[in-house]
């Protein structure tokens, strides 16, 4: 039942998205967000499109998964193209002016390009990372990313260590979950009817027991990993090395491109060769 | 070379408040006036019921926990001395080895390869070496076709396998197994078991297999009892098991056959020879059985 959660969604496969290291994965993820914001046009955003269509092919996953990842935001979504749509005052005549109703263009366009904009921006970043890249990778590659910040004195591994152990303890957690569920269950405790708080309240006998062994756990795992000559990272090596192939430097130089050419296409349209205006800009984004 | 790989003299344990197992928060020593020594290569069993203190000497062997009073020297060197420091520690893990009883709670990584591999990656070894150690150690264990799985997944005596395996991946010289088949099933222990006779046999291991299962002890080549903290006995199985009426005034059972035997002969029924494994036991029955009939 409950362990069939996945965490982050990751789908194991063997596609060229797949394949690439997770810290090129995590930068291009960056890279990608950054044009989303840029994009400002209709043809930035059928460039945006076209790119994220093109992610979602390479991945080998099916459409239907990856909108299924979007069903959760919908509420949000629809909720705030409409205060996009009522709130945005327009310059010329309003399209609906009823009672206090006042709809302009401004209005529909600015609500469908922030749709757009969340859409694109969840499927991007959900194929280049959760979606392709396991936890444990996502947690190596964050390490390497932010290991300059070691000599600043912050604990990157530490929190990488934690984050992977977090991740390996996932299951054996909602094992044991089940268990106590069961073991409460088979004395007469519901948990499936009744209100709200009936029900929150039913999962205080679940959640003690779950927290006392989990400390208990905790303390274990310590002593064992501390008999397995762990001292955090002084003098460690590692079994996998991230290392960049040639593949991981072909998707740099694609992104690379792609973000540039979708920064040019949202600021020709106001003047074309204009570069001032492409300044003004972005310190508008800033 | 030392010969005594272990060598502890008056050592001694008292759990301070707050950190006791017990309920009882009076000062009672955990352990006290062990003196045991341990020959390289020895397979060692040591037998206590529950809070005898016997996983407090598996933790202060590691040095998991510091002795409150006297000495242990692993392979010839004081770890209790004063100038004793973290590389020390070090060095001692490295050298002494330990598997415990929850297989769940010990298993670093969500991969198999990845948590044999966490020990060697401690020992700073470079990766070539580490991918050796973590095919050697997984072959050795018979889980090399799971290198890639997830711990999870496996059963509960895989699991335990796999911890082995993490621990004999450093190269040890002394694994003490604090109790690993407590939590397995009949199947998980056997196969737990055999890994560490054959790893003591065949690896040259020293093996300190803490434990509250009779026939296992009786396996070992030594057996040592842990009561109330204090060594009570210490001799070869047979010795040891000899002792029947001891061994139940302190709460332990002699293995089934040789319980038998005893309870046989208290109904006065004079049985001969020695009955320590289920196979001697039933010689000795039919021995007696075919000697009335003559």
């Amino acid at each position: 039942m409950i362990s069939d959660i996945t965490l982050g969604q990751f789908f194991p496969g063997y596609s060229t998205l797949h394949k690439l290291d997770p810290r090129t994965k995590l930068i291009l993820s960056v890279a990608f967000i950054v044009a989303v914001f840029f994009a400002n046009s209709p043809v930035s955003f059928l460039g945006l499109l076209i790119g994220v269509l093109v992610l979602v092919k390479l991945s080998r996953i099916s459409f239907s998964v990856v909108f299924k990842g979007i069903k959760p935001i919908i509420i949000i979504l629809i909720f705030t193209a409409l205060i996009n749509v009522f709130l945005t005052d327009g310059a010329g005549e309003p399209l609906v002016d009823f009672w206090i109703i006042e709809i302009y263009t401004e209005g529909i366009v600015r609500a469908v390009f922030m749709a757009l904009r969340v859409i694109i921006l969840i499927i991007g970043t959900s194929i280049l990372l959760t979606y392709t890249t396991s936890p444990i990778a996502l947690t190596d590659g964050i390490e390497s990313l932010l290991s300059p910040l070691k000599k600043i004195g912050v604990p990157v591994h530490t929190f990488a260590m934690m984050m992977s152990i977090a991740l390996r303890f996932i299951p054996t957690l909602v094992e044991e979950t089940e268990k106590i569920m069961n073991a409460q269950k088979s004395r007469g405790a519901d948990f499936t009817s009744g209100g709200l708080i009936k029900r929150a309240r039913a999962l205080i006998p679940i959640l003690i027991p779950l927290f006392v062994s989990s400390f208990k756990r905790a303390e274990e795992l310590a002593t064992a990993m501390e008999c397995r000559c762990y001292r955090g990272d002084k003098n460690r090596t590692k079994l996998v090395k991230l290392e960049y192939k040639s593949r991981d430097y072909i998707w740099f130089c694609a992104v690379a491109l792609f973000v540039t050419a979708i920064i040019l296409l949202a600021t020709l349209p106001y003047s074309i060769g204009y570069s001032g205006r492409l300044l003004e800009i972005i310190f508008y984004k800033i | 070379m030392n010969e005594y790989i272990i060598k502890t003299e008056g050592l001694g344990f008292t759990y301070s408040d707050g950190e006791s197992d017990s309920l009882v928060r009076e000062e009672i020593p955990a352990l006290s006036d062990i003196n045991l020594s341990v020959k390289r290569g020895e397979y060692l069993a040591v037998l206590g019921h529950n809070g005898s203190g016997k996983s407090t000497l598996a933790k202060l062997l590691n040095l998991i926990l510091v002795p409150t009073v006297g000495k242990i020297y692993i392979d010839g060197v004081d770890v209790t001395a004063e100038d004793f420091d973290e590389d020390g520690v070090f060095d001692v893990r490295r050298k002494v080895g330990m598997v415990f009883q929850n297989p769940d709670n010990q298993l670093v990584a969500t991969v198999v390869e990845e948590d044999v591999a966490f020990g060697p990656e401690n020992l700073g070894l470079p990766r070539e070496e580490i991918r050796r150690r973590v095919n050697s150690s997984l072959s050795m264990v018979g889980m090399q076709d799971y290198m890639r799985h997830a711990p999870h997944k496996l059963s509960g005596g895989q699991k335990q396998r796999v911890a082995i395996a993490g621990i004999i991946a450093m190269r040890p010289e002394v694994i003490i197994f604090d109790e690993s088949t407590a939590m397995l099933d009949p199947m998980g222990r056997a196969e737990v078991i055999s890994i560490m006779e054959r790893l003591n046999r065949e690896e040259g291991i020293t093996v300190i297999n803490i434990t509250h299962y009779m026939e296992e002890a009786a396996r070992a080549e030594r057996v040592v009892v842990i009561n109330d903290g204090r060594l009570t006995l210490d001799g070869i199985p047979r010795e040891v098991f000899s002792e029947v009426e001891l061994l139940h005034k302190i709460g332990l059972e002699a293995p089934q056959g040789t319980e038998l035997v005893h309870r046989l002969r208290l109904a006065g029924i004079n049985i001969e020879g020695s009955s320590l494994t289920e196979q001697e036991c039933a010689e000795a029955l039919i021995n007696y059985l075919s000697g009335n009939r003559k």
